[in-house]
């Protein structure tokens, strides 16, 4: 007779999932836009320090690539354990870095060439002689504006460990 | 006859698919650091003659290959650093008329810098020093210059240096004809002139 009265006995209704996909859609479409394909394959540990007086690098397009560091487990019997200079893909001697970033630079866009930049990605624990070998040669080209690429962060946390 | 509804799809399953997705590019991306400290290198001039600079203009900062930061001659912590180098940057100490730095807060040391035009920072580094340390000293040296110019920027235009260059480089690509941005840049070149970042590296000591 009651057109409003409560059901009564019900079981407590299932949970819809149904916006469960929706969710990890979300999310999925998340990592997709905020993640970039590494362009190098690394083949040298990359630990980088952190810094708090960091600025933002210039677009992608703009920038060389260095990485310093140890050689990973599968090329320690090659290269030693010493830190190396990796430029693209392979290990090479210091001696390179000058042919690497004029190639580099001569591919780039006429109009873009003066505005490169190296970000230098070294690893926390090498040497700085590598460093400034590969400085030395960055003179050389004439690839002046540098970055000394580091995470954000207190800087002191680097020393703490 | 009984008009037959189209059976629902079964989403159940898409779910799955999605997680699938989610973990595939969770597995395979790195994030790719972005950000980092700029510096600029000296060009190449062999056989120029070297400015000379007058020992009470620089500050000398040493690391050796144990990583021990030594500076002006003391040993000191790294921690202490950046106020050090911000000290003798700003100190201001010409009494000249004309060359006086009127808007330093130093404390006018007639032993130390005459005005940040003339300050110099060097820094020698071991060639066995770890970048680690390299990073954080030359992230404190640069935070001295930044703190000076962000106060300065600060009393001048109300607006901290570091936000302005941020504002600038953040500036959309296509708008960068426009007067505004123009302006902008002409404030940080000003500040960036008032202290300029005189950072000089030696050559590392060969071991």
């Amino acid at each position: 007779m009651s057109k409003f009265s409560k059901k009564k006995g019900g079981d407590v209704p299932a949970i819809s999932t149904a916006s469960l996909p929706d969710i990890v859609f979300m999310l999925l479409f998340f990592f997709m836009v905020a993640t970039v394909m590494r362009e190098d394959e690394l083949s040298v540990e990359n630990r980088l320090p952190a810094a708090n007086q960091v600025e933002k690098l210039e677009d992608r397009s703009m920038l060389i690539y260095i990485y310093v560091g140890k050689p990973t487990a599968a090329y320690q019997k090659q290269f030693g354990d010493n830190a190396v200079i990796q430029l693209g893909d392979k290990i090479s001697p210091a001696a390179r870095v000058y042919d690497y970033v004029n190639t580099k630079r001569n591919a780039m866009a006429e109009d873009i060439q003066n505005q490169m930049m190296v970000s230098l990605k070294v690893d926390r624990e090498a040497t700085v002689g590598v460093l400034t070998d590969v400085k030395e040669q960055l003179r050389r080209a004439n690839a002046l504006k540098i970055n000394y690429t580091a995470t954000k962060g207190d800087p002191m946390n680097n020393l703490r460990r | 006859m009984a008009k037959r509804a189209a059976p629902e799809v079964n989403a159940g399953s898409m779910a799955d698919i999605a997680f699938l997705l989610l973990i595939f590019f969770l597995v395979t991306t790195t994030i790719e650091v972005d950000s980092g400290i700029t510096s600029k290198l000296p060009p190449e001039q062999p056989d120029v003659e070297q400015p000379e600079v007058r020992q009470r203009h620089v500050f000398q900062v040493i690391v050796n290959s144990d990583n021990q930061l030594l500076v002006q001659d003391d040993v000191v912590e790294v921690k202490d650093l950046s106020e050090m180098a911000q000290k003798f940057l700003d100190n201001g100490g010409s009494t000249e008329p004309g060359k006086t730095c009127n808007y330093c807060q130093g404390d006018r040391d007639p032993e130390s810098s005459e005005n940040p035009q003339k300050a110099v920072i060097s820094l020698f580094n071991d060639r066995l020093a770890t970048y680690n340390m390299y990073a954080t000293v030359m992230n404190e040296l640069v935070k001295a210059y930044n703190v000076l110019r962000d106060r300065e920027a600060m009393s001048r235009y109300g607006e901290a240096y570091t936000s302005m260059v941020k504002r600038a480089a953040d500036w959309p690509k296509e708008d960068r004809e426009e007067p505004e941005y123009f302006e902008l840049q002409e404030k940080i070149a000003k500040i960036a002139d008032l202290y300029p970042r005189n950072l000089s590296e030696g050559e590392p000591t060969k071991n």
